[in-house]
């Protein structure tokens, strides 16, 4: 399916992403920003830091910073806190030389996605999740919000007190 | 900015420093040759560059620079006046550079005001003898003098072509240079054997598939980039004379060599894993490689370290310009030397130390040093020195800063201390010389403009000294009036591996910089325990109060503020720049040389922190950061014992388990000598009129008596006027001043005698704040003050003979002449099972002294089993040594029978429960 990409019969150019779920909703993140898939463990939460921030992990030998997609988008801390039995999923991303681990609650499979089932932010979402997607893609049954690596990694230490 | 630009900014800014520093060594060696070929030839470069690239700006400056200083080549004195408008001239070079970098085009301006002063230079000539030459033959520098290879040309030829280079656009002039500059930059064999004796369009041929074609462009780039290797390979020429051997060196880019540090970083923590896992294994088949992959990633790890080791002379490479310009704007004659340019250093460090070091010169030319016409009227050569000095001592660089002038006002620092409030006037005059000093690193102290007048020192100071602590390194001042101040800076070889104390706080691990730990002290609710002044924690600490904060509250994450006060676990005695202060602790762990790796950059805002690491379990650890935690503390602590920190005081008799505090003074031709505090009654000074002769012998009258003075050090001599430091010490009414030059310090260290010098009057030599120091021997001093010292008053009528057991051999060193001044015979043992046996062979024995702390078997199981011994080594009196006497201590002892027990260091004590054992009727009871 990827090798026949060039002559494919779809219709202009696709993108790979890789889907993410937190919650019931389905992310994508940008195939080539992926640089990892992996099981968080032993993370070191950092005091004072901001609440995005769950803390650091090492991730064959380089320091990670682990970013909780969840509080990033606003959305509360997952009900079941046992991790142990439900262990969460983490992407890793790199943004100015940093790596980062994006935590999620599941990992999907990777879509190929043409423009024709792209459409763009509904304007009533949420603004904080309006500042984080690019676009939406409809998918058979369920909705793809596309994420933004950059912005969703792009935030500082003043913008996170507010949350 | 494409690389062809960057190139050349890169290399050009690198000459222009060279220049700068070679034009400061040329003017005061206006007929050196070397150097001025040298500087000709790197303006040269330059301007022949600018020229290509279509930087009429820089080109025109260099070319009137090169004129003027071709000028010199043929004999026009180079005078200060001359220099200045060519350093002017590089200034205003390097300020376009810097636009030119920042905007990829060279900026808008005219440069006439200087190009006329140096066209007015170059012609205002002695000798009528050429016209203001432009830039024609004369200027070209000698040729090297080297055997040339095929294929390269002699440097006359790479002048004549660039001489014979218009500019851009001229492709047909610009491409023969390229062919034979071409050549000596690859260094492979050229097929092609090109005569480059006359550069000529057909050389270029070969090089070049098509020579007519797009011209200009590729030829300007070609030649641009030609030229700085033909330059290399001509400092090459010059400074090697073996013409066959090269020095070979590649252009690195820094990202490069700091993730190749990055990698093997994580190598070093994958070994040490893997080293964790094998020590769990007995499977001992991958021992053997895993051995090897050891030494291999070790050996990796030094290789790349050096890679970032830079010499320390670069960043003094700026110096000599800003002595220069500094004495001629204070009108002072200032030498600048330097030694040790050569001590290489992490390029982290460096960049960090760089300001810091111009500062500190700058200081010392400005206030350190007086004025010529001061200079002469104290008796001193005109001109000042500033001393720069660099080498490496253990794992850390010192780097002192010294200059010969008038040393700091200490008696305005006293003052204006004492007015700023940062101590209290007591205080201020109980310390010594060095603490005070120490005041002009005091953030206020230094900025108040009146301080600086009065004092002389320490704008910006604080600074400074931030800058040196925020990589862990510490300075020291030494100051002699009249005679100068000496800065020492030590600070670590790299930043990225440090030792740190692993600890706990709440649920996690932390590491702490051991750079920043003092000590660890053990609370708990019982004896040492924290207290709170309005909800603010303090601990009692040798009769000091001590503020607290406890990491977990720091680091907002703690339970019940309320019930840490009952909580046992321990306080790590930290100390920042002069303040000192506890972090409260759950848990100590160990030591551990960690790889330090920048936080992220999203938690960089917090000051709590300087980095984390990953320790060799695999778990990320997150670096405590000493300054910011003192930080916190300064605003979160209030009634802390303030800026009373001088430690000087009387933390006398106390003493913790392995370190001594000691006495430092100043002993005979300016060397340090220390002597152990706690056998020290008191530190006098003396007017010296006060001093009588009798029979020879110097004496003052103490308190009533007549104390005989001894000089420390057979060079010292009692002052005839003025005031005199002297150390007194003094057994029961007896007492005796030890004359020395100056009382320097009290340092509480970990002393390791090293060398047992081979004089009476010393026990050895130690390191003491980094000073080779010695350690006098007091036993050979009190015999010199009273000749029947030595044989004692209170010397028993009958000889016992004393079993010292300690394993310390300072002590051992310490204690028995007092012993033997008390009359007693002295046999020591360095161990429990020494001391066993001797006690076993050597019937003579009547008393056992002996220290209950010692490593392996301690002194109470030496009195335990001496015991169950046999029935005359049984029955011996004991007087045990101890450190702290605590409860179950005293317990232990009462159990076993000893007789006493005594502090260490407490002679009259021990003395006295000497005194009380009968020992006559001991041994005939046993």
């Amino acid at each position: 399916m990827q090798a026949a990409n060039a002559n494919g019969a779809e219709t202009g150019p696709t993108d790979d992403y890789v889907t993410v779920f937190v919650g019931d909703t389905l992310f994508g993140l940008a195939i080539e920003r992926v640089h990892d898939v992996f099981v968080p463990s032993g993370v070191t939460p950092v005091p004072l830091a901001p609440s995005e921030i769950v803390g650091l992990l090492n991730l064959r030998g380089r320091v990670v910073t682990a970013v909780c997609l969840r509080r990033r988008l606003g959305m509360p801390d997952a009900e079941t806190q046992d991790d142990k039995a439900n262990p969460k999923m983490a992407i890793g991303l790199e943004q100015g030389g940093e790596t980062f681990a994006l935590v999620v609650d599941g990992v999907g499979e990777v879509l190929k996605l043409g423009t024709d089932s792209r459409e763009a932010v509904p304007i009533n979402l949420d603004p904080r999740w309006r500042n984080l997607a690019t676009c939406v893609h409809r998918l058979d049954g369920r909705l793809l919000v596309i994420l933004d690596v950059d912005a969703l990694l792009g935030f500082s230490a003043a913008g996170a007190k507010a949350a | 900015m494409d690389d062809l630009l960057r190139e050349f900014l890169t290399e050009s800014g690198e000459h222009l420093d060279t220049v700068d520093a070679e034009l400061v060594r040329f003017e005061q060696d206006p007929n050196n040759q070397t150097i001025l070929r040298n500087i000709f030839r790197l303006v040269h470069t330059i301007k022949g560059t600018c020229g290509f690239l279509g930087l009429p700006r820089l080109e025109a400056l260099a070319h009137a620079a090169e004129t003027l200083m071709g000028r010199f080549r043929d004999g026009l004195p180079a005078t200060s006046e001359s220099v200045t408008v060519i350093l002017s001239t590089l200034d205003r070079l390097k300020a376009i550079l810097a636009d030119l970098e920042a905007t990829g085009t060279e900026p808008a301006g005219s440069d006439d005001d200087l190009i006329s002063e140096l066209d007015r230079l170059a012609s205002a000539e002695p000798e009528p003898q050429a016209a203001p030459a432009p830039a024609p033959e004369p200027v070209l520098p000698d040729p090297v003098s080297r055997e040339l290879k095929p294929g390269e040309v002699t440097l006359d030829e790479l002048e004549a072509a660039f001489l014979a280079a218009p500019g851009p656009g001229e492709a047909d002039f610009a491409a023969p240079v390229s062919a034979p500059v071409e050549a000596p930059k690859a260094e492979a064999p050229k097929v092609e054997a090109p005569k480059a004796e006359a550069p000529k369009p057909a050389a270029p041929k070969a090089v070049e598939p098509k020579p007519a074609a797009p011209k200009a462009e590729p030829a300007e780039a070609e030649s641009a980039r030609a030229e700085p290797a033909g330059d290399t390979e001509a400092v090459v020429a010059t400074e090697t004379t073996a013409a066959g051997s090269k020095i070979q060196t590649i252009r690195v880019n820094v990202d490069t060599l700091e993730h190749l540090m990055t990698m093997v970083s994580e190598l070093v923590l994958t070994r040490n894993q893997l080293l964790e896992i094998a020590r769990r294994h007995e499977d001992s088949s991958y021992k053997v490689p895993l051995q090897r992959l050891s030494h291999v990633t070790a050996e990796l790890q030094e290789g790349v370290m050096k890679t970032r080791m830079q010499p320390i002379g670069s960043a003094w490479q700026k110096l000599p310009r800003v002595v220069r310009d500094l004495s001629a704007e204070l009108g002072k004659q200032i030498d600048l030397v330097m030694v040790g340019a050569e001590t290489e250093l992490d390029r982290q460090v460096l960049e960090v130390i760089k300001d810091p070091l111009t500062h500190m010169v700058r200081n010392s030319a400005d206030h350190g040093l007086e004025s010529t016409a001061g200079r002469i009227a104290a008796g001193k050569p005109a001109r000042g020195t500033i001393r720069l000095a660099a080498y490496h001592e253990g794992g850390t660089i010192t780097i002192e800063i010294a200059d010969d002038g008038k040393g700091l006002d200490l008696a305005a620092i006293r003052k204006k201390a004492v007015e700023r409030g940062l101590a209290a006037q007591a205080d201020v005059e109980r310390m010594t010389d060095a603490q005070v000093a120490k005041f002009i690193f005091d953030a206020g102290f230094s900025t108040a403009a009146a301080v600086t007048s009065v004092s002389g020192r320490g704008v910006g100071m604080d600074v400074v000294k931030t800058n040196i602590e925020t990589i862990g390194g510490i300075i020291d001042i030494a100051t002699t009036a009249g005679r100068g101040t000496t800065f020492t800076i030590k600070i670590p070889l790299t930043l990225a591996i440090v030792a740190a104390l692993i600890v706990r706080a709440g649920e996690h691990r932390f590491a702490l910089p051991q750079v920043a730990v003092l000590e660890l002290v053990r609370v708990d609710a019982g004896a040492q325990r924290v207290e709170r002044i309005n909800g603010s924690p303090v601990l009692r600490l040798r009769e000091r109060l001590l503020p607290i904060v406890s990491l977990t509250g720091l680091l907002g994450q703690s339970g019940g503020q309320g019930d840490e006060t009952a909580q046992a676990g321990f306080v790590v005695v930290a100390q920042v720049g002069r303040e000192r202060f506890g972090i409260l602790v759950d848990e100590v762990f160990h030591t551990e040389e960690i790889v330090v790796k920048p936080m992220s950059a999203k938690l960089r805002h917090i000051p709590m922190f300087a980095g984390n690491t990953i320790l060799g379990d695999g778990a990320v650890v997150l670096i405590i950061d000493p300054n910011g935690v003192a930080r916190q503390v300064a605003q979160g602590v209030q009634g802390s014992s303030g800026h009373a920190d001088s430690d000087a005081e009387a933390e006398a008799s106390e003493m913790g388990d392995t370190k001594t505090t000691l006495l430092v003074f100043k002993g005979g031709q300016g060397s340090f000598k220390a002597v152990p505090l706690s056998l020290v009654t008191r530190l006098e000074e003396i007017e010296c009129d006060k001093v009588e002769w009798l029979g020879g012998r110097p004496l003052i009258q103490y308190r009533g008596r007549l104390m005989p003075l001894v000089p420390a050090d057979p060079a010292i001599t009692i002052r005839s006027e003025g005031t005199q430091a002297l150390v007194v010490f003094s057994d029961g009414e007896r007492a005796m001043g030890l004359v020395v030059d100056e009382i320097v310090d009290i340092v509480e260290e970990r002393l390791d005698i090293e060398i047992a010098a081979d004089r009476s009057d010393l026990i050895g030599s130690a390191v003491l704040r980094g000073r080779a120091t010695d350690i006098i021997n007091i036993a050979h001093f009190l015999p010199l003050a009273y000749d029947d010292w030595a044989r004692g008053p209170k010397r028993a009528e009958q000889v016992s003979t004393l079993l010292l057991v300690d394993d310390s051999a300072f002590f051992r060193d310490m204690l028995s002449p007092v012993l033997k001044a008390a009359g007693y015979q002295v046999i020591t043992a360095a161990s429990t099972d020494a001391a066993l046996s001797i006690l076993q062979s050597d019937p003579r024995i009547e008393v056992v002294v002996t220290d209950l702390e010692m490593p392996g078997r301690s002194g109470f199981d030496l009195v335990a089993a001496m015991r169950s011994g046999e029935p005359r080594v049984a029955g011996l009196p004991v007087i045990g040594l101890t450190g702290t006497v605590g409860a179950d201590a005293v317990e232990r002892a009462r159990s076993l029978a000893i007789t006493d027990l005594v502090a260490k260091f407490d002679r009259s004590g021990l003395i006295a429960a000497l005194a009380e054992i009968n020992p006559t009727a001991v041994s005939q009871a046993a």
